[in-house]
């Protein structure tokens, strides 16, 4: 193990951590968005699109954003505004931003990021990359993992530390509670539900911007379920996202790695392991009781004013 | 006001639901008995595994359909990413029911869930492309991708400066191993201190984890990457570290310009129009068919100004030599991982050990990995 293994898992877990963040936030006001998927390859070729036919790679950055915001858009007014099953309308997004996301890229296919777009993202940060091992594995990277980093302490002090985040969480505990105290549920919900999507959109930019830059359908290969697994091994806290996200992109990468050394685990067991942690993690939660690591409250139940 | 919500969500739906409904078809089945079907009513179903953007596998087989709609002018119709489950008859029943009288399945599970609709529809002709049943009215069909790895072979062993050349692999089946055992051959027939290292990565479709599985073989020393899955991560992973990749499956080296040398390529559609064109005559046969170089159905793509000098000829005069006979792959003497003899000077594998999984279950010498 050495240090390009690591660095290999941080980029790994980047488009993990994106789509990560953005079903905290989500789950974090009361709405559970399976459509996570969807939202990622909406992102990937609207991102994609945009960045080929303009070569501005902030324009591409923005494309995804807006188009993951869309497709969250969907599913906030389906869930929010119609109060419709909140897991039957994520499946239907994801289904929907899947198809979305090929017939946008059917004339896409073979096509490839220009290359001032390529080389935009390699970025090392001064000073900091010199240091031993770590300058290597965490800041001689992309600009987008740094987005990572910086996304992820953001939100975690936006969630702790601000008025506005007490706001969000107390909507994802007790809709009614928030709504008596004063608190606009409905315009909270959709903020956040959209500030999701773009997150969503971005990881899948990831992928089709950075990583694999050129286009190639379902680019995602199934990231967008494994985020949504992501957000309860990590107990919906954003820092914590940060551990996971590259844990889950190490273990994804590691089996190629063993192989090299003929070290008998079958790559299976290890494609597992994060899952079995995941269900650990479930497991020792619900025996504990920790109110610290329990889900938002209101999780999944729609809010109906007229009900209180 | 929620009501009001509803009722239009509702109405929305039921209308997406008929439109979608009506959508597909347009022909009615040709009568049955009477002659054969014109091209005109004669209509062609192909069923993919992946999406036709995958740009590989699936593209290559949907290159083959627009060959057969131009060559021969019939209507041909297809579904992407149909799962390799017994979902694929319904899929196969909705094409004999939009009139398809010639079905293609292109994916190696189909084969059990073809095999039984073949029975149920005695009137329509099924092809299973990478398996080994057939029925009356079933062939099956594939190629021998080994040749043009062979020669994909020579072109990385002689471009090799590290003497590692990595290659990143799908699963542990014989059709993979197969090609493994070709390429090394090559390599090493061009340069016998070269290494092949293998690494698995048990998807046929994942950009990403194809990508990181080629990082890995790079960062061990590996300069040229390349691959047996149906996108170009590895091609990619390679372009970043400026050496050079061998594909698959399609041309592609519009992914990854600075790095794609060559690769083994599929050219399905001289077949399918044959066959398309032999129902309609008439004579139509079940067959297992199993196409090489000679047949045009593989061949290594034209080499890019990144191959080495040199290896234009080499591969001409080896593509030569396998179109007249005087050369097969796996001739003798060829060795194994702990060096014992597994095919004898003089001898050459049988197609039936090529493809069984009994026997091509061992790498040749000069492969660094193991089968799982």
């Amino acid at each position: 193990m050495n240090a390009s293994f690591f660095a290999a898992a941080i980029v790994a877990g980047t488009p993990l951590l994106f789509a990560t963040l953005g079903e905290i936030i989500t789950e974090r006001v009361g709405q559970l968005n399976l459509g996570v998927e969807g939202m990622m390859l909406m992102g990937a070729v609207v991102g994609f699109q945009v960045g080929l036919a303009t070569s501005n790679p902030f324009l591409a950055l923005l494309g995804a954003m807006a188009a993951g915001a869309f497709g969250a858009l969907i599913y906030a007014f389906l869930t929010v505004s119609l109060r419709a099953n909140q897991v039957v309308s994520g499946l239907t997004l994801t289904i929907f931003g899947t198809g979305f996301s090929s017939f946008m890229g059917k004339s896409l296919i073979g096509e490839i990021m220009p290359e001032n777009i390529r080389t935009f993202w390699k970025a090392d940060i001064p000073i900091l990359r010199d240091i031993p091992f770590i300058g290597k594995v965490f800041f001689q990277q992309d600009l987008f993992v740094y987005l990572g980093y910086i996304t992820a302490i953001a939100l975690g002090i936006y969630l702790y530390r601000t008025r506005a985040g007490l706001n969000v969480r107390a909507v994802g505990e007790s809709a009614p509670a928030a709504d008596s105290s004063g608190i606009h549920v409905v315009l909270y919900k959709y903020v956040h539900i959209l500030m999701g999507g773009a997150l969503c959109g971005l990881g899948g930019a990831y992928l089709s911007l950075v990583y694999v830059p050129a286009w190639q359908e379902n680019v995602t290969a199934g990231r967008g379920w494994i985020a949504v697994a992501l957000v309860i091994f990590v107990v919906w806290s954003p820092y914590k996202a940060l551990i996971g996200a590259y844990l889950f992109g190490g273990l994804d990468i590691l089996g190629f790695r063993l192989q090299g050394y003929n070290i008998k685990i079958s790559q299976y067991i290890i494609d597992m392991l994060p899952y079995i942690a995941t269900i650990l993690v479930l497991v020792v939660g619900s025996i504990r009781h920790s109110k610290e690591n329990a889900p938002p409250k209101g999780l999944g139940v729609p809010y109906f004013r007229e009900e209180r | 006001m929620k009501r009001l919500f509803s009722m239009v969500i509702v109405v929305v739906l039921a209308c997406s639901m008929l439109l979608t409904g009506c959508g597909g078809t347009g022909s009615t089945p040709a009568e049955k008995g009477g002659e054969p079907p014109k091209a005109e009513d004669m209509t062609v179903g192909f069923i993919y595994v992946g999406p036709i953007g995958d740009g590989g596998w699936t593209y290559a087989h949907d290159q083959g359909r627009l060959h057969l709609e131009q060559e021969l002018g019939v209507k041909t119709i297809y579904r992407e990413s149909v799962p390799e489950g017994p979902e694929v008859k319904n899929v196969m029943k909705e094409m004999i029911d939009q009139g398809a009288k010639v079905i293609f399945a292109t994916s190696f599970g189909y084969m059990d869930y073809m095999e039984e609709v073949s029975k149920e529809f005695p009137d329509v002709t099924f092809l299973h492309c990478s398996g080994y049943k057939t029925t009356e009215n079933m062939a099956n069909y594939f190629g021998r991708m080994y040749e043009p790895r062979y020669l994909s072979g020579l072109v990385a062993g002689m471009k090799s400066k590290s003497n590692k050349i990595g290659y990143v692999a799908a699963y542990p089946i014989p059709e993979v191993i197969r090609g493994i055992n070709a390429f090394t051959l090559g390599v090493r027939a061009v340069n016998p201190d070269a290494t092949v290292m293998v690494r698995w990565t048990s998807t046929w479709y994942d950009p990403a984890k194809e990508k990181e599985a080629a990082k890995a073989l790079l960062d061990e020393g590996a300069d040229i990457i390349s691959q047996h899955q149906d996108t170009a991560g590895p091609q990619q992973a390679a372009e970043e570290r400026n050496v050079w990749a061998i594909g698959y499956n399609t041309d592609s080296q519009a992914k990854a310009p600075k790095a794609y040398m060559t690769a083994p390529v599929w050219n399905w559609g001289p077949y399918y129009a044959d066959q398309v064109k032999a129902v309609m005559d008439g004579t139509w046969k079940s067959h297992s068919y199993w196409g090489g170089t000679n047949e045009g159905i593989v061949s290594l793509a034209p080499l890019t100004d990144l191959a080495p000098e040199g290896a234009q000829a080499k591969v001409e005069e080896v593509t030569a030599k396998i179109k007249d006979g005087s050369f097969h792959v796996f001739q003798g003497p060829i060795k194994d991982q702990a060096g014992e003899v597994k095919v004898e000077e003089g001898k050459a594998l049988t197609d039936q050990e090529l493809l069984s999984d009994k026997s091509m279950n061992w790498f040749v010498e000069g492969v660094e990995g193991k089968i799982e």
